[in-house]
């Protein structure tokens, strides 16, 4: 058992066909989300505004920047996303296959961490820092 | 495709499967059958060449299962002759008529006539798409015992004539009763291992949260579901801190907050609220309980006045020599030891709960915040004997050993 994100990117072709489609894709998205509800793994879903409305708060400098507009040059967006309860990650897979999406799209599925995890690489270093203090 | 591919695509599955399968045949064994021998199937051929539509392909594949053994049996040639009419009943699954058939699915699983055993493990194969390699591993027992139980759990609903509908109106309220104790059954064998040597079994307990949330979302106007689900989710959200890095367990009282997750308990609240909608009956008690103790910020804050009413409320409504426990628990922190102590003697004087090692833990604690040491000791040691679960024997040991 684990949550996972089912993470949806766009890109702008695929936005501009959702946009076209817009009804007949919500009222897809609302059956999906009831699918999801009965079979007791649906946590949360939502949907975000166009990126172009956001803004970029950037940590380079000594201060947070503040941009206007998308993330970058970034060609794919994180559009919405959909958070699953479910038994495995084949089984995110499988309900990420059957989001409701327009050609050109792609969902990203990823597992939320637990708060006893550290992400990989971390939990390496921490290792290694006790051992170099062990020796000196 | 690997088998874990074909085992999530049958999770996801199985109970519309079985389901549309049972009413398009008008029998429960059959379908289940069938629709096992189509998962096999694919277990063999989907690692060689994947469908283009998984679950299209199993429901065909079982259909056509399900003919073959109707057509090998002669007695029911009649019935053949209108499958073979009407080839597209199965691909059409009508959608209003689903959600009843998965009810009724979970009905015929938890019907009375089964043993606890056979509910549980009939629950989790044909609702909740388990295999019974994956039933044996939940419930520690081996693969044969599951099988054997479903096997006799089949024959028993088609010996007893069990019909797969709703139950009628007079005795839905009583069978749904009897749907949501399997489904606690299963969540109480995850959160508290009654055997083996860990604590909690979180697989176990998703499985019944998982049945728990459909159930709700297949009957939402009865508060009785949501309870359950509320009870069932704020339960969970303290497993993350319920446990040490070792498997130990880590009592209420020491357990680091931030840990519980937060997530499931807004979800445990909010199923509360819809448990509420017309008064709160044992489940939705329950949950309200673990709600008070989810919404404190610590023991001392915790409102345990307002636990030892709900106590009192449970002790009424689902009277159980458990709940008179844990009201002197309740009662030890509200108003102190002295008269939680006298509630357990009760207990004991009345032997409500012989051979349980809850009495004795309880009546341990109780006698050593009164200073009562060498009686709080021996009490102790005595749970320690009559404790199965290995964590929970070694905390009680060490407890007993810290009196001196």
């Amino acid at each position: 058992m684990a949550k996972y994100m089912l993470i949806m990117r766009g890109t702008d072709a695929s936005n501009a066909a959702l946009m076209a489609g817009f009804e007949e894709l919500a009222a897809q998205t609302y059956a999906y989300i009831e699918d999801l509800v009965k079979a007791g793994v649906f946590v949360a879903a939502e949907g975000l505004d166009d990126a172009a409305r956001g803004v970029v708060v950037d940590f380079s400098g000594e201060t947070p920047v503040v941009t206007d507009g998308p993330y970058g040059e970034t060609k794919e967006l994180f559009g919405g996303y959909f958070m699953l309860d479910v038994a495995s990650k084949q089984e995110a897979v499988e309900w990420a296959k059957r989001i409701p999406s327009v050609t050109g799209s792609k969902i990203e599925v990823r597992r939320v961490a637990g708060d006893d995890e550290l992400p990989e690489g971390i939990a390496a270093a921490a290792g290694a820092g006790s051992e170099s203090n062990g020796r000196s | 495709m690997t088998t874990a591919d074909v085992e999530a695509v049958w999770r996801i599955e199985s109970a519309r499967i079985v389901a549309a399968l049972t009413r398009f045949t008008g029998d429960f064994a059959l379908a289940e059958d069938a629709a096992q021998e189509a998962v096999a199937e694919a277990l063999v051929s989907w690692p060689v060449e994947s469908p283009a539509n998984p679950a299209g392909w199993l429901m065909a594949t079982a259909r056509r299962r399900a003919i073959d053994a109707i057509r090998r049996r002669t007695a029911l040639r009649d019935r053949h002759v209108l499958l073979a009419a009407d080839p597209v009943l199965v691909e059409d699954i009508d959608p209003d008529r689903i959600d009843d058939d998965i009810l009724a699915l979970m009905f015929i699983s938890c019907h009375p006539v089964l043993s606890r055993e056979a509910r549980v493990a009939l629950t989790l194969r044909v609702v909740g798409g388990l295999s019974s390699e994956q039933i044996a591993r939940a419930f520690l027992v081996p693969v044969p015992t599951v099988q054997a139980r479903i096997t006799r759990a089949k024959k028993t609903i088609a010996a007893a004539g069990v019909p797969f509908e709703l139950p009628p109106a007079g005795e839905r309220r009583e069978r749904l009763g009897g749907v949501l104790s399997v489904l606690y059954v299963i969540f109480t064998e995850g959160s508290t291992a009654t055997s083996g040597d860990r604590l909690l079994r979180p697989d176990v307990a998703y499985e019944a949260i998982r049945l728990a949330r459909t159930l709700a979302a297949l009957q939402p106007d009865e508060p009785e579901v949501h309870g359950l689900l509320a009870l069932c989710e704020l339960t969970a959200a303290r497993f993350p801190a319920r446990t040490g890095p070792d498997g130990s367990p880590v009592l209420l009282a020491d357990q680091d907050r931030r840990r519980w997750d937060l997530s499931a308990i807004h979800r445990g609240l909010a199923a509360l609220v819809k448990a509420s909608a017309r008064g709160l009956g044992p489940y939705g008690l329950q949950a309200a309980i673990a709600a008070a103790h989810a919404s404190a910020r610590s023991v001392q804050e915790t409102d345990w006045d307002r636990i030892v009413v709900l106590y009192e409320a449970l002790g009424r409504v689902a009277p159980s020599p458990v709940v008179e426990l844990n009201r002197a628990v309740a009662v030890a922190m509200a108003s102190g030891p002295a008269p939680a102590l006298a509630i357990v003697e009760e207990l004991i004087a009345l032997d409500r709960l012989p051979g349980s090692h809850l009495v004795p833990t309880v009546r341990g604690e109780l006698l050593a915040r009164l200073g009562r040491g060498p009686e709080a000791r021996a009490e102790l040691e005595l749970a320690a004997r009559l404790c199965t679960n290995e964590r929970e024997r070694s905390v009680l040991l060490r407890k007993a050993a810290a009196l001196g």
